[in-house]
């Protein structure tokens, strides 16, 4: 009987320290060579790696050609990206064919709407209402006047079919966010009125809007507007693409801006009427403070697929930045084999580094409005 | 409340109708109603006059006239002496070939990279991030012409092309594919693979429906796979192999025999793929990532392995998530194939909205078409997504 009984005398060996985990190595191996297969990922990625990244690099840095008086250097064989080419024509990619003792209304302009934009967005600056008011109230008419030209204060009238470039193409996003921002408020509180002529009229709107590509809503503003307005009304020819932009902008904000709505609790309502307010005060005062700034992300995101889909006012013969970069790469000055990735890689820069910064701002607010809320 | 409304009702006049609440929002509609018919009813009258006045047609009777143009690419009998209604078919088709084949691409390239953003492997997880945010920042215009412009334009001419594995052939005048080509049995092994598809479903469903425990169902599931995969084979055999593959070859300067594919539309499948890929691999990481931890382990704590818990208890729940969000990015792609017009590809907007509109002027029978066409597209695409909505929605109890 005694013998069925086990006492342990000894202690057991003592178990191998577990693998580093806070150490670097330790985690590169955690997360690199846990297991062949994980290792047999981690060499083919590596090696696609180096054989992709060494040509790129040489390509885009280390061949290149940084200053040329024209493409001869950037033609002979081996050469890589062309980046005097982008030097020599950055002037047309900003303003397009404005006139050149005029362009300085071009940089006050540019310099007006970015100290705007850094105020507005920079959520601890001090007095950001004025800036709104500022931005969807003044900044749209002075620039107008500004760039257009006002022969009463003594600014030459400069027609826009000279205006170009990335001029153009922030002109088009602009438009369309101080068009769409109302206009989507107003939309969505149509689509949720409880009149069913607003409500349906408001929804067939946005449903036929959202349904449709950009580029038909670009043919249709360009072709059919003419058809609409009489002879002397009808809109120039940027006017008209900057119209289709702002109502296909608005109708997606209706619907980020109707998802904000929705996420308002009634008691916000009820307690607004409490206060005595009415429809528009409690609105702006209560109920649209709290739903535009639910929905922060949501808004960027449209303003990214905006400055996106400014490239497509091309279809309708306005030089915007794209459309610029693609006409210089055909300037038999510099034609050559590597002016058309050139052209575009610079461009792919271009529109990364904005698209990019304003998808971070959203995280950022994102991130900042969870924190306020106590998680 | 009533008692207040009636008592500041004022007792003569006209203006009872502004105070009443009810009253007020009935003639609030009528106006917005009223007015807005008055103005569609005046830009009809107004268009119309102006289209008159330039001679542009004002009915649809201009889609059975002859085209006169010719269309480089088409997936049924069409010439220029082909009216402008199998102008807009063609169109249509083209379109379709470019959605059908770019969704398959950036369905299968959007879960790879979707998943491989998962992976604990960093570097894998890197490269997949770099690829999401480097494409979709980036305008697909810009990508389209990319491709285009800068990578299958350059390329060599035919005698010079880039030969890739099964006889494949990639030069400036497009992507040269073997051809597959039937003979009399083929039908046989039509037959036999739609046989086999059907079986194994039935027995998939016979399994689900049956509710077979674990090794019952692996091996309904090896039963219906032989299915698949020995049926069509055989059939295959047995009929003599009866479906070749005619390779391109080069003769002078031209490839003949095979499938020539534009490279207009190798840009476009290209670029619109690539670029939806990274939009659909956020949402399957987003909807992975949705699924509590608890989940994977109160699977574990069940006795499931990690592959188990997976697909059958983390797949079916983030797959309720990805799949309405995937439907929206289907019809992006679908929309965004209307970027054809940029670099010539024949679809729809360039033929119908492009070609056929400068020819005869009939601006808005032909917005009016296309727009509807998508639209239509749209509609029934959310009718399908309501659909399944029902069917998979949560269950509470």
């Amino acid at each position: 009987m005694a013998a069925a009984i086990y006492v342990r005398r000894t202690g057991a060996a003592p178990r191998e320290a577990p693998p580093p985990t806070q150490s670097l190595a330790g985690r590169l191996r955690a997360s690199l060579f846990d297991g062949w297969r994980a290792s047999l990922l981690t060499i083919a990625v590596l090696a696609l790696l180096a054989l992709l990244l060494p040509p790129l690099l040489r390509f885009l840095i280390f061949d290149a050609v940084w200053s040329a008086p024209n493409g001869e250097l950037c033609r002979a064989p081996g050469a890589g990206a062309c980046w005097a080419f982008i030097a020599r024509k950055l002037p047309y990619f900003t303003y397009g064919s404005y006139p050149v003792p005029e362009r300085w209304r071009v940089d006050v302009v540019m310099a007006l709407g970015a100290v705007l934009i850094v105020w507005l967005l920079w959520l601890d600056a001090a007095r950001r209402r004025i800036a709104a008011v500022l931005f969807f109230g003044v900044y749209p008419p002075v620039s107008f006047a500004l760039l257009y030209g006002a022969p009463s204060i003594g600014l030459p009238r400069v027609d826009s079919d000279l205006w170009g470039g990335i001029l153009v193409s922030l002109l088009v996003a602009v438009v369309g966010i101080v068009v769409s921002m109302p206009l989507g408020i107003l939309l969505a509180l149509g689509r949720r009125s409880a009149l069913p002529a607003l409500s349906i009229a408001s929804a067939g709107f946005i449903e036929i809007v959202r349904g449709v590509p950009m580029i038909t809503v670009l043919f249709m503003a360009n072709t059919m507007l003419p058809l609409f307005l009489p002879e002397n009304l009808a809109p120039d020819r940027l006017a008209r693409p900057l119209i289709g932009v702002a109502l296909f902008a608005s109708a997606y904000m209706a619907e980020v801006v109707r998802g904000g709505l929705r996420a308002i609790p009634r008691g916000q309502y009820e307690g607004a009427a409490a206060l005595g307010f009415g429809f528009w005060r409690s609105l702006r005062l209560i109920i649209l403070p709290q739903a535009l700034r639910h929905v922060i992300p949501g808004i960027v995101n449209t303003f990214i697929g905006l400055f996106k889909d400014t490239t497509l006012v091309a279809i309708v013969g306005i030089f915007d930045f794209l459309r610029t970069v693609d006409a210089a790469r055909l300037d038999p000055i510099w034609a050559g084999p590597t002016i058309s990735t050139t052209g575009y890689v610079f461009a792919a820069m271009f529109y990364f580094v904005f698209c990019f910064a304003m998808s971070r701002y959203s995280l950022y607010v994102e991130r900042r409005l969870s924190r306020g809320r106590g998680h | 409340m009533s008692f207040g409304e009636s008592a500041a009702r004022p007792s003569h006049g006209w203006l009872w109708l502004w105070y009443d609440a009810r009253a007020r929002s009935a003639l609030l509609q009528i106006l917005f109603v009223a007015g807005f018919a008055a103005l569609a009813v005046a830009a009809f009258v107004d268009v119309r006059a102006h289209m008159q006045a330039r001679g542009i047609p004002t009915d649809f009777s201009f889609l059975g006239n002859v085209a006169g143009f010719d269309i480089n690419q088409s997936l049924i009998p069409y010439s220029a002496a082909s009216s402008y209604g199998r102008a807009f078919l063609v169109g249509l088709l083209n379109t379709c070939l470019v959605g059908a084949l770019g969704l398959t691409f950036a369905t299968i390239i959007g879960f790879s990279v979707g998943l491989a953003r998962l992976s604990k492997n960093w570097i894998v997880a890197r490269c997949a991030m770099a690829y999401v945010e480097g494409l979709r920042n980036v305008p697909l215009l810009l990508q389209l012409l990319f491709w285009y412009n800068a990578v299958l334009k350059p390329l060599p001419a035919p005698r010079q092309s880039f030969e890739l594995p099964f006889g494949v052939f990639l030069n400036n005048r497009g992507l040269f594919v073997p051809e597959p080509v039937s003979q009399p049995g083929a039908l046989w092994v039509a037959i036999a693979a739609l046989v086999s598809v059907v079986a194994a479903i039935g027995l998939r469903w016979l399994s689900i429906r049956r509710k077979f425990a674990s090794p019952r169902a692996a091996f309904f599931s090896g039963v219906a796979a032989a299915f698949v995969v020995v049926l069509p084979i055989a059939a295959f055999v047995g009929a003599g192999s009866p479906i070749t593959f005619v390779r391109p070859e080069l003769q002078g300067f031209n490839f003949s025999g095979g499938v020539r594919l534009l490279p207009e539309f190798v840009a476009l499948v290209l670029g619109l793929s690539l670029y939806t890929a990274a939009f659909i691999a956020e949402i399957v990481r987003a909807g992975v990532e949705a699924v509590p931890r608890g989940q994977r382990e109160a699977a574990a704590a069940l006795g499931l392995t990690a592959a188990q818990a997976s697909r059958l208890v983390v797949r079916p729940q983030a797959m309720r998530l990805i799949v309405p969000l995937l439907t929206s990015q289907y019809l992006n792609l679908i929309k965004n194939s209307s970027l054809a017009v940029f670099i010539g590809y024949p679809d729809l907007v360039q033929v119908f909205a492009g070609t056929v509109l400068n020819q005869t002027g009939a601006a808005v029978q032909v917005i009016f078409i296309t727009m509807a066409v998508y639209l239509l597209i749209s509609l029934a695409a959310s009718l399908a997504m309501n659909l399944y909505g029902r069917r998979f929605a949560l269950r509470e109890r």
